[in-house]
C-alpha cells in the first residue's frame, strides 16, 4: 500500500511538472480548449486515485476543481481571470499537498475551504488572490527524483568499492611498467571519474535524520488531541546523518516508544496539575552523533515508570524468579519494561495496546546492533535512549599506525595532534605516564603497549630511530589527544600519522568486537582491511582512570575557581627538612629525582644541573649527602628554579585561610589544611630571591599578562588577542609575578597577584559612574592601546 | 534427499562441512592482525569490498596456530550477518551424500567434541561432520 502511495505521489507530481507549461499557457489565454481539457485531465485523474487511497483533502480540492472545468467545458461558465486564478489556487495547492506527503510534513488545511469557496462564487474573495502566485512548479524542477531500492544501492556501492579496487591494482601494475605520459594521463582521468562516482555513491546512501523527525510534530499532535492530552515537542539534532536503511529500521521504534511517551507516560492536564506540573507535558526527541555511535534520546516528563509494578508484574507472569527479582537494580527492574509480555499500563489503549511492543522495539533496535537504554524516575518522566552504531555510516578518520600496522580514529573523538618533541613533556609516574601540554597535564596511552604489538623494527618508514632517548623510551612521534563521548582527555601515543579519510565502516565481528577496543572495520583505499579505533573502549582498557586526572587536569582547576573564587589547586609535599608544604600547581612545571651529584654549591649558591639547564636549587641548604634529590621543577613562564623536597602527599583544591608570614620570604604564610599546619610557598619571593636575573637587554622576553581563568570570554576572545601582542598569559591568582592584569570590572575582588599595570575591562558598553576607568570589552582600540602602552611601560621599567 | 557436503583437510584430518552453509572457497592474500581480538582469530581480510574476519581453524579446535603467511585457503562462511573465512589446510571436494549424518557415540579428540555434530558417510569413508558456525564462535563461547 505504501508503495502505491509513493507511485501515485510521484506520478502526479511528474503531471503537475508537466502541467506547469499548459498552467501558464492557459493562464494567459483562458479560451484555450486543448489546454482546459489537459488540465481537467489531470484534476480528475487525482480525483479517481484520491477515492482510491484515503486523502480526503486532495479529493476534495480536486473534485471542486473538477466541477468548475466540467462546467467550463460545457460552456455553462465563461473562463474569466477570477476562476483561471481559483482553479490554479487549487492546483499549486495539490501540489503542496503532494510535495507535503512525500516529505512528511504536515500543511494547514484551514484554507482548503476558501480556496474551494473561490471556484463557485464568481466575486472571489482577495484572499486566493494572494495564495494563487506560489511558484510551486518552479520548486519541483529543482527536486527531480527517482525512486530506488536500497539493494540496488547496495549493488553499486561494492561494484565502485571493486572498481577502486581494480583502479589501484592497475596503478600498481602501471608504477612496474615503463612510463608511458599517455597512459598515465588517461589513467589519471579514470582514477578521478571513480573517486567521484563513490563519493556521489557513498552519499546516496546517507539521509539526514531530519527525515524520520519531520514527520513527529503531526503525530504527537494528533495523539495528543485524541487523548485529549497537551504535549509540547521539542526536536533536535536533525542534521545528523544516519544511513538511510538505518533511519527505516529506526522509524517504528521511535514511533512506538513516542506512542508510550504520550499513552502512558505523560498524564493528563488535570493530573499534571495535581502534582503541580505544568498543564502541558513535554516530549523531547533528540539525536547526535556521539564517537561511534548515533545517540537518540526520547524524554517525557510524565508519570515515570514504577520500577516496583513492573517487578510485581514480571514476578506474577513468571518471567523472573523472587530469589532474582530482589537482587535487581533500579536499572535491571525498569529494563523489566523490555521483556515479553510485560507493561505497567492499567489499562488497553487503541493507541499503544499493552505489553506488546517494547519487547518487539528493542529486538528491532538490537538487530542493527544498537542498543535501548532505559532511565526513569517515579513521577518525573522517562528517558529512552537508542544507540546505533556508525556501521553503514561514513566517518571521517584519521589514518594512524602503531607496531607497523594501520588503524583508523574517527576524527570526532581527535582534539589535537602533536609531535612529541618540544611542545610536550611526558613523565613516568609509577607504571603509567602523563604528558604535559602546555600546562595540561593529561594520561598517555601507547597505541602499540595497548594493542601488544611489537614497536616498529625494521619498518619501510625507517624513521623509527628517531625517537628521543629522554622521552623515557617513548619510540613514538606523534601524540593524539582523544576526548571520547561522555569521558576525558587522553592522549594516545602513535608511531605516525598518515591521513584523513572518509571511512565507510562496517560492523566487526563479535570474536572482533570481544577486545573492546575496535568500533568496526573498514576497508583502506588499496583494499586491505583497517581497524576502526573505539576511543572509549581503549580508555576503559587502558585502565586510565579519569578521577585521579581532574585534580591535575588545568581545566578541572579553572571549573573548581568558578565554585569558590579563592579556591587554589595546590601541591602538598613534605620538605626535606619534614615539614609539610603546599605550592601552587600550575607554578610546577614536573617532578624530578636527580642525582646528588649534579647538585654543586656553585657561583654562590646551591644550582643542580639538569636536562642541560643549571637552575638555582632552594628548599635546602646544602647538597645532599648522597643518593638522589627529588625536585618540584618550578617556572614563572620564563625561569625556572629547583625546589628540594622529600614526597608528595597529595593536590588538593582547597579554600585557604592562610595566615601571612611576618616579612616576606620562601613561605608566604601558614595555613591548616586536614588540621595540619601547611606551609604555603611564596614563588614570587622564590623567584625573586632564586632565580637568575634575565639580561635587561633581552627585550624579547615576553610580558607576562594575568588573566582571570574560568571566563569563557577571556580565555576564548582575549586571550588570543593579548598574545597575539607578544604577551605571556599566566592564569591570575595564582601567585606568578605580571606586568598587567587584567580584572573584571564587575568583579570587584581581588586576586592578589602582583602586576604592574591592572586592567579593568567590563561587559557593558556604558560607564558605570564618574571614575570607572575601566575599558569596554569589545572596544578593541582601547583595549590595543591599554595593553600596548603597559607593555612599553615594562620595557622601559626593565631597561 | 541429497546433501551437499564440502570436504575439506583441517588440522591434518579430513571433514565435511554441510555445503549449504558455505559460500565460496577463497585464496586470502594477507591478514590483517586484530591484536587483543579473540584468539582464534586471525585477523581481517577483504574480498572484493567485503571484510572477511578470518578464523583461524586451527586454534578455533585448540591445537594450534595457522601459520599467517602466503597465500592461504579458505572457506567462505556467512553467520550471523558477518562473513568469516576459516583457514583450512586445503579444500577437496564436494559429494552427495544420501544418508543423513548420524550421532556421534564416543569422543572424537580433542577440540573436535565442540564441533563436530556427527557423522556422515562420503563414498567409502565415514567422515566427521563439523558445524562451521561453532567453529567461529571459538573456544571461549563454549566456556560461557
Amino acid at each position: 500500500m505504501d508503495d502505491l502511495i509513493n507511485d501515485f505521489l510521484a506520478e502526479t507530481r511528474d503531471m503537475l511538472q508537466a502541467l506547469s507549461g499548459a498552467i501558464v499557457a492557459w493562464e494567459t489565454e483562458p479560451g484555450d480548449r486543448a489546454r482546459l481539457d489537459e488540465i481537467f485531465r489531470f484534476v480528475h485523474t487525482v480525483k479517481g486515485n484520491c477515492g482510491f487511497f484515503d486523502l480526503p483533502r486532495l479529493q476534495q480540492l480536486s473534485h471542486a476543481a473538477e466541477d468548475v472545468l466540467a462546467e467550463v467545458r460545457s460552456g455553462r461558465r465563461a473562463p474569466d481571470a477570477n476562476l483561471v486564478n481559483a482553479v490554479l489556487a487549487v492546483i499549486d495547492r495539490i501540489g503542496e499537498l503532494v510535495q507535503a506527503l512525500e516529505t512528511g510534513e504536515s500543511l494547514a488545511s484551514e484554507d482548503d475551504e476558501q480556496l474551494i469557496a473561490a471556484l463557485s462564487f464568481l466575486p472571489v474573495a482577495p484572499a486566493v488572490d494572494v495564495e494563487a502566485p506560489v511558484p510551486t512548479g518552479e520548486v519541483k524542477k529543482g527536486m527531480r527524483s527517482i525512486r530506488l531500492s536500497v539493494d540496488l544501492l547496495d549493488r553499486m556501492m561494492s561494484g565502485v568499492s571493486d572498481a577502486v579496487l581494480a583502479r589501484n591494482e592497475l596503478a600498481r601494475r602501471l608504477r612496474d611498467t615503463e612510463r608511458d605520459l599517455t597512459v598515465e594521463a588517461a589513467f589519471e582521468r579514470l582514477s578521478g571519474c571513480i573517486g567521484e562516482i563513490r563519493d556521489a555513491i557513498t552519499r546516496t546512501r546517507m539521509q539526514r535524520i531530519d527525515s524520520l523527525f519531520t514527520a513527529l510534530p503531526r503525530m504527537v499532535r494528533d495523539l495528543s488531541a485524541d487523548l485529549g492530552k497537551q504535549v509540547r515537542l521539542q526536536v533536535d539534532g536533525g542534521d545528523v546523518e544516519l544511513d538511510r536503511e538505518m533511519i527505516e529500521m529506526i522509524r517504528d521504534p521511535l514511533t512506538h516508544i513516542i506512542r508510550n511517551a504520550i499513552d502512558h507516560g505523560i498524564e493528563s492536564a488535570e493530573e499534571r496539575a495535581k502534582t503541580s506540573k505544568d498543564a502541558i507535558g513535554y516530549l523531547r526527541v533528540s539525536a547526535r552523533q556521539a564517537g561511534n555511535q548515533i545517540l537518540i534520546e526520547i524524554a517525557d516528563d510524565g508519570r515515570g515508570i514504577d520500577g516496583e509494578a513492573l517487578v510485581r508484574k514480571a514476578l506474577s507472569a513468571g518471567i523472573i524468579s523472587p530469589d532474582k527479582a530482589e537482587k535487581l537494580t533500579q536499572q535491571q527492574r525498569l529494563s523489566l519494561v523490555f521483556a515479553p509480555g510485560l507493561s505497567t499500563a492499567g489499562e488497553v489503549t487503541a493507541i499503544s495496546g499493552r505489553g506488546v511492543g517494547m519487547d518487539v522495539v528493542r529486538a528491532n533496535i538490537e538487530r542493527i546492533g544498537g542498543l535501548v537504554d532505559i532511565d526513569s524516575r517515579r513521577g518525573e518522566g522517562v528517558r529512552l535512549c537508542i544507540r546505533v552504531p556508525l556501521t553503514l555510516t561514513i566517518i571521517p578518520a584519521l589514518t594512524v599506525s602503531a607496531g607497523g600496522q594501520v588503524f583508523a580514529i574517527p576524527r570526532s573523538a581527535i582534539e589535537e595532534i602533536l609531535r612529541a618533541g618540544a611542545a610536550t613533556q611526558l613523565d613516568r609516574i609509577g607504571q603509567s605516564t602523563v604528558v604535559t601540554i602546555r600546562g595540561r597535564r593529561v594520561p598517555l596511552v601507547g597505541l602499540s603497549d595497548l594493542l601488544g604489538v611489537d614497536a616498529p623494527a625494521a619498518d619501510s618508514t625507517g624513521n623509527a630511530a628517531a625517537s628521543s632517548p629522554s622521552s623515557g623510551g617513548q619510540a613514538s612521534s606523534s601524540i593524539i589527544l582523544l576526548k571520547p563521548a561522555g569521558g576525558n582527555v587522553y592522549a594516545l601515543a602513535v608511531d605516525a600519522v598518515h591521513d584523513h579519510e572518509e571511512l565507510v565502516v562496517k560492523p566487526a565481528a563479535p570474536v572482533v568486537m570481544t577486545a573492546g577496543l575496535y568500533a568496526g572495520t573498514t576497508l583502506a583505499d588499496d583494499g586491505r582491511p583497517i581497524l576502526l579505533l573505539d576511543p572509549s573502549g581503549m580508555a576503559n582498557q587502558a585502565g586510565i582512570r579519569f578521577d585521579d586526572q581532574e585534580a591535575e587536569n588545568r581545566h578541572a582547576a579553572a571549573a573548581q575557581a568558578q565554585d569558590g573564587p579563592d579556591e587554589k589547586s595546590l601541591l602538598l609535599f613534605r620538605g626535606l627538612d619534614g615539614g609539610l608544604r603546599a605550592v601552587p600547581v600550575p607554578v610546577v612545571e614536573r617532578i624530578e629525582d636527580v642525582a646528588s651529584e649534579t647538585i654543586r654549591f656553585s657561583a654562590g649558591r646551591l644550582r643542580v644541573s639538569v636536562g642541560g639547564h643549571i637552575l638555582p636549587l632552594a628548599g635546602c641548604t646544602e647538597p645532599p649527602a648522597g643518593g638522589k634529590l627529588r625536585i618540584l621543577r618550578l617556572t614563572d613562564g620564563e625561569s625556572e628554579l629547583a625546589y628540594g623536597f622529600g614526597e608528595v602527599i597529595d593536590i588538593r583544591s582547597l579554600t585557604l585561610d592562610l595566615k601571612p608570614a611576618p616579612c616576606p620570604g620562601e613561605v608566604a604564610g601558614v595555613a591548616l589544611i586536614d588540621g595540619a599546619q601547611v606551609e604555603l610557598l611564596d614563588p614570587y619571593w622564590l623567584f625573586a630571591a632564586f632565580a637568575d636575573a634575565k639580561p635587561a637587554t633581552d627585550s624579547d622576553v615576553p610580558m607576562v599578562c594575568a588573566l582571570p581563568t574560568g571566563d569563557s570570554w577571556m580565555d576564548n576572545m582575549l586571550r588570543p588577542l593579548i598574545e597575539s601582542l607578544g604577551y605571556r598569559v599566566v592564569a591570575a591568582g595564582e601567585g606568578v609575578a605580571a606586568d598587567i592584569l587584567i580584572t573584571c570590572a564587575d568583579d570587584e575582588a581581588e586576586t592578589g597577584t602582583a602586576a604592574a599595570e591592572v586592567l579593568r575591562i567590563r561587559s557593558h558598553p556604558d560607564l558605570a559612574g564618574e571614575n570607572d576607568n575601566s575599558i569596554y570589552r569589545y572596544d578593541r582600540a582601547a583595549l590595543l592601546d591599554a595593553l600596548s602602552r603597559g607593555a612599553s611601560r615594562a620595557v622601559k621599567k626593565d631597561g | 534427499m541429497a546433501d551437499l557436503l564440502l570436504i575439506v583437510r583441517l588440522a591434518g584430518r579430513r571433514v565435511a562441512l554441510p555445503a549449504a552453509e558455505i559460500e565460496g572457497v577463497v585464496e586470502l592474500d594477507g591478514i590483517t592482525p586484530t591484536p587483543k581480538a579473540a584468539p582464534h582469530v586471525a585477523g581481517l581480510s577483504a574480498l572484493r569490498s567485503r571484510v572477511l574476519t578470518v578464523i583461524d581453524g586451527l586454534a578455533a579446535l585448540e591445537l594450534g596456530r595457522s601459520p599467517a603467511e602466503g597465500l592461504l585457503e579458505a572457506i567462505v562462511v556467512p553467520s550471523g550477518g558477518h562473513t568469516y573465512a576459516l583457514l583450512v589446510d586445503s579444500v577437496e571436494d564436494v559429494i552427495e551424500t544420501a544418508r543423513p549424518p548420524v550421532r556421534i557415540q564416543a569422543p572424537v579428540g580433542a577440540g573436535w567434541d565442540r564441533v563436530a555434530i556427527g557423522m556422515v558417510e562420503a563414498g567409502a569413508d565415514l567422515l566427521l561432520l563439523v558445524d562451521p558456525h561453532l567453529l567461529i564462535s571459538g573456544p571461549a563461547a563454549q566456556a560461557a
